[in-house]
């Protein structure tokens, strides 16, 4: 049917209006951008919540006047209540899991550079990749509009367990509306994401330039690919429990609750239903989702180093590989989450060991990043700088995975302080790190300026020691038995770690006011930075091939074909050390290759 | 592998295994396969959150209130009529591919079909509403048992689908009988992908309501 059809390109006009240029715009570039603004906000809002709960951890009784405009409730006088706290860790936990994780590393970076790292002008779907954009937008709305009713945002933690997240105002403060606003929230995060992961997968397995084979990808091209795969399960899977949960706190239904179960001395009206279920679909996507935010950053930070070390890694296929079974093993780990829930023991084994396997890609990954580095001539400016300190906190984060990983362990680390140490390095920070390094990396192809190296290199070195010294002492406390979630330290046997939080929590005041300097390097160097040339790193991938900044449709329609894969660095008797991907120079291997 | 070396030599350039043709027709063709895989990708997500309500319902299973459910007989009437609206479906394609493309007689014929399909769709939306109705007017609502709960949620968040596809089908009869063709070629093979797998899926919610509830 329609030959007519056959002559139909895929091509959209160019933007004109303001509104459909920088607002409601189908430019892949353009809600790239958005994302990244969104992921900032979001991230600037988390952490001053962390501020908010340290300050109060290690001086209870400290007055934040503005508080008290916020939440009159909830810190009446200033001064924040258990509750609060509470609240505070939950949104805390929920902004930067899912707006500042799941958004900066894949959806901001990932819509930018995936079409054009693959020769394409444009999503596969560009309206669908616009709803994407816009569903999560309004899912942070809607999250923080939490904040700002009588109620409160929600305590139940970013995990939301059930029961206690589905029977409503019984469970305390913020658990009627403020809950209700997470549901949605996620829910609606649950849509964005499906919608973007669709747009992904689609796009890199069709629109590939001519020549672009799969293996020809650059690494961190496979590493949104794979996360797309990763994410269009995991976020298939939150979708009904979302469902379930709001069904069960607004519909009467008993999904979660279960029958006789007595809340602040109220008989809940629900019977049989499971609690340890919201726990299985929740960690079904929970774990994956931990890969979500870290494969990006392992993308990233390939892409960087091979370029910073000017020679390609010692084995990219490996990389490949490794990233695809960490994804894969990602679905058939959720239950060691889950060791102390009171499900079957025996399955605790059944968990560990997959667990356990990861890893070896994890493993794997590292010793191909140390074993390119050794003896590289590395050069050192801020984005391979956050490059090595991703290795360094995935490294040092993922170390104490291991342990965890035992059941035998986990039962006495389970819920302290050792948990929110390990999760914080090696999925917070880590995949942070790798934000860092792509944006000092990119920053002059989004913007056409250059980054300020000397406020990058200091941004870099204070917030490398300053992570280590708030997450260090966090495994150290989970050892000694400090439990998470605890807003003071009640029990007397916690009184000595009071020395502990408070050095935490100025290693955390400083850490985070070292991020409003590359807050004032982004915003000042959009203005007033060095104008950056085509290709400022000598980059050997597509984006490198058009101007800074890409005009609306990337290659301005050339007939685009692609001759290497991006790893031609160090080649002699070319122009410079590199070919580029879309160079028809033809190289031949040296011998002994 | 530190150094390579490099010869200039770009007419004898091998390019391993190119896939496709030359720009104008590569490009209409990279967009039919675009879509085709997106609508894959979908078909996959849709599979998987189906998955999980399924291992709910089991885990849900387990547990003392679960009860029984007698499904209402309309639910194989309606099965009946998505199956038809299948059959109509591919009706249209052989009208649409059969006959002389961008013409009035070839775009009346499909239009004609991909309406009787939409109705046939509507008409299956209509008799999961009924059954609705009936289970209600026999006191069972949604939060009546964990039966009734999975019941009404798993029909309706299937209505909600096939209702998405009967949207679709309305915008490609609208542009048949309007310009005589569709948007693009992959738009009707990819609608009539989501529509067989909504019949599909509906076999399957059947087979598992009523050897489950």
């Amino acid at each position: 049917m329609g030959e007519s059809s056959v002559q139909q390109v895929h091509v959209h006009a160019p933007p004109g209006g303001f509104i459909r240029k920088h607002i409601f715009s189908l430019d892949h570039k353009v809600i790239g951008k958005q994302y990244y603004a969104l992921a900032l906000v979001a991230v600037f809002t988390g952490m001053i919540l962390s501020w908010l709960m340290r300050i109060h951890m290690v001086w209870p009784t400290a007055k934040i006047p503005l508080l008290e405009h916020i939440s009159s409730a909830g810190a009446p006088g200033g001064v924040i209540t258990p509750e609060y706290y509470l609240s505070l860790l939950t949104m805390h936990g929920t902004l930067m899991v899912f707006f500042v994780l799941t958004n900066a590393p894949f959806a901001a970076f990932g819509n930018y550079f995936l079409p054009i790292q693959i020769g394409a002008e444009d999503m596969a779907f560009p309206r669908f990749n616009m709803m994407s954009f816009w569903t999560t937008f309004v899912a942070w709305f809607v999250l923080m509009l939490a904040f700002f009713i009588p109620d409160g945002p929600p305590i139940a933690g970013w995990t939301s367990y059930a029961p206690l997240s589905a029977v409503g105002k019984d469970a305390g403060p913020g658990m009627q509306f403020g809950m209700s606003l997470w549901g949605l929230s996620i829910a609606l995060f649950c849509i964005g994401s499906l919608l973007g992961s669709l747009n992904f997968i689609a796009t890199t397995l069709d629109l590939r330039a001519k020549g672009m084979t799969l293996m020809r990808m650059p690494l961190c091209t496979w590493a949104w690919f794979i996360t797309a795969c990763i994410s269009l399960l995991a976020f298939a899977v939150l979708l009904p429990a979302c469902i379930l949960l709001i069904l069960d706190r607004h519909a009467g239904t008993s999904f979660y609750v279960p029958g006789g179960l007595v809340i602040s001395d109220r008989l809940q009206p629900h019977s049989g239903g499971s609690p340890l279920l919201w726990q299985h679909l929740f960690w079904f996507f929970g774990h994956p989702e931990v890969y979500i935010a870290i494969l990006p950053s392992m993308g990233i930070v390939s892409h960087i180093l091979i370029n910073s070390m000017r020679k390609p890694l010692l084995s990219g296929k490996v990389v490949i590989y490794s990233m695809m079974s960490i994804g894969f093993l990602s679905y058939m780990v959720w239950g060691h989450h889950m060791f102390l829930s009171g499900m079957n023991p025996m399955s605790a084994l059944a968990f560990s060991f997959p667990t356990l396997t990861i890893t070896i890609p994890a493993t794997v990954l590292t010793l191909i990043w140390l074993g390119s580095l050794y003896g590289s001539r590395l050069q050192i400016n801020s984005a391979s700088l956050f490059a090595l300190g991703f290795i360094s906190m995935f490294v040092s984060g993922g170390v104490s995975g291991f342990f965890l990983a035992q059941p035998s362990i986990d039962i006495y680390l389970h819920a302290t302080y050792f948990v929110v140490g390990h999760f914080h390095m090696v999925m917070g920070v880590a995949s942070l790190f790798g934000v860092f390094a792509g944006t000092y990396f990119w920053f002059p192809k989004m913007s056409g300026r250059m980054m300020n190296e000397t406020l990058g290199k200091l941004h870099f070195w204070i917030t490398f020691v300053g992570t280590y010294c708030i997450f260090m002492p966090f495994h150290y406390l989970g050892l000694i038995g400090n439990v998470r979630r605890y807003q003071s330290f009640v029990d007397d046997y916690m009184q000595p770690f009071l020395g502990w939080h408070k050095f935490m929590t100025i290693a955390a005041l400083i850490t985070g006011a070292a991020q409003f300097i590359f807050l004032f390097n982004l915003i000042y160097s959009r203005f007033k930075g060095k104008v950056a040339p085509e290709n400022p790193w000598s980059g050997t991938s597509l984006e490198w091939s058009i101007p800074s900044p890409p005009p609306w449709n990337n290659f301005g329609r050339k007939h685009l074909v692609v001759y290497h894969d991006p790893f031609q660095y160090g080649v002699k008797g070319s122009k410079g050390d590199f070919v580029m991907q879309d160079s028809p120079e033809q190289v031949v291997p040296a011998s002994g290759d | 592998m530190s150094s390579t070396i490099v010869s200039v030599n770009s007419q004898a350039n091998p390019l391993p295994s190119p896939k496709r043709a030359a720009a104008p027709a590569a490009l209409a063709y990279e967009q039919e396969r675009t879509s085709s895989s997106g609508i894959w990708v979908g078909v996959f997500a849709i599979t998987m959150s189906f998955a999980a309500f399924t291992s709910a319902l089991f885990v849900r299973e387990g547990t003392t209130d679960w009860g029984h459910l007698t499904l209402p007989s309309v639910l194989y009437f309606n099965t009946l009529v998505l199956l038809v609206s299948s059959i109509t479906l591919e009706c249209a394609r052989q009208a649409l591919e059969g006959g002389k493309s961008g013409t009035l007689e070839t775009a009346q014929k499909g239009s004609a079909w991909i309406m009787i399909t939409l109705l046939l769709g509507l008409g299956f939306c209509a008799g999961q509403f009924r059954a609705w109705l009936e289970l209600r007017a026999e006191g069972i609502y949604l939060a009546t048992n964990p039966n009734s709960s999975f019941f009404y949620l798993l029909t309706f968040l299937h209505a909600m689908h096939v209702f998405v596809g009967i949207l679709v089908m309305v915008y490609l009869a609208g542009r048949l009988i309007a310009s005589h063709t569709t948007s693009s070629r992959s738009l009707f093979s990819n609608t009539a992908i989501y529509w067989h797998f909504m019949t599909g899926l509906w076999l399957y919610l059947l087979l598992l309501c009523r050897m489950k509830l």
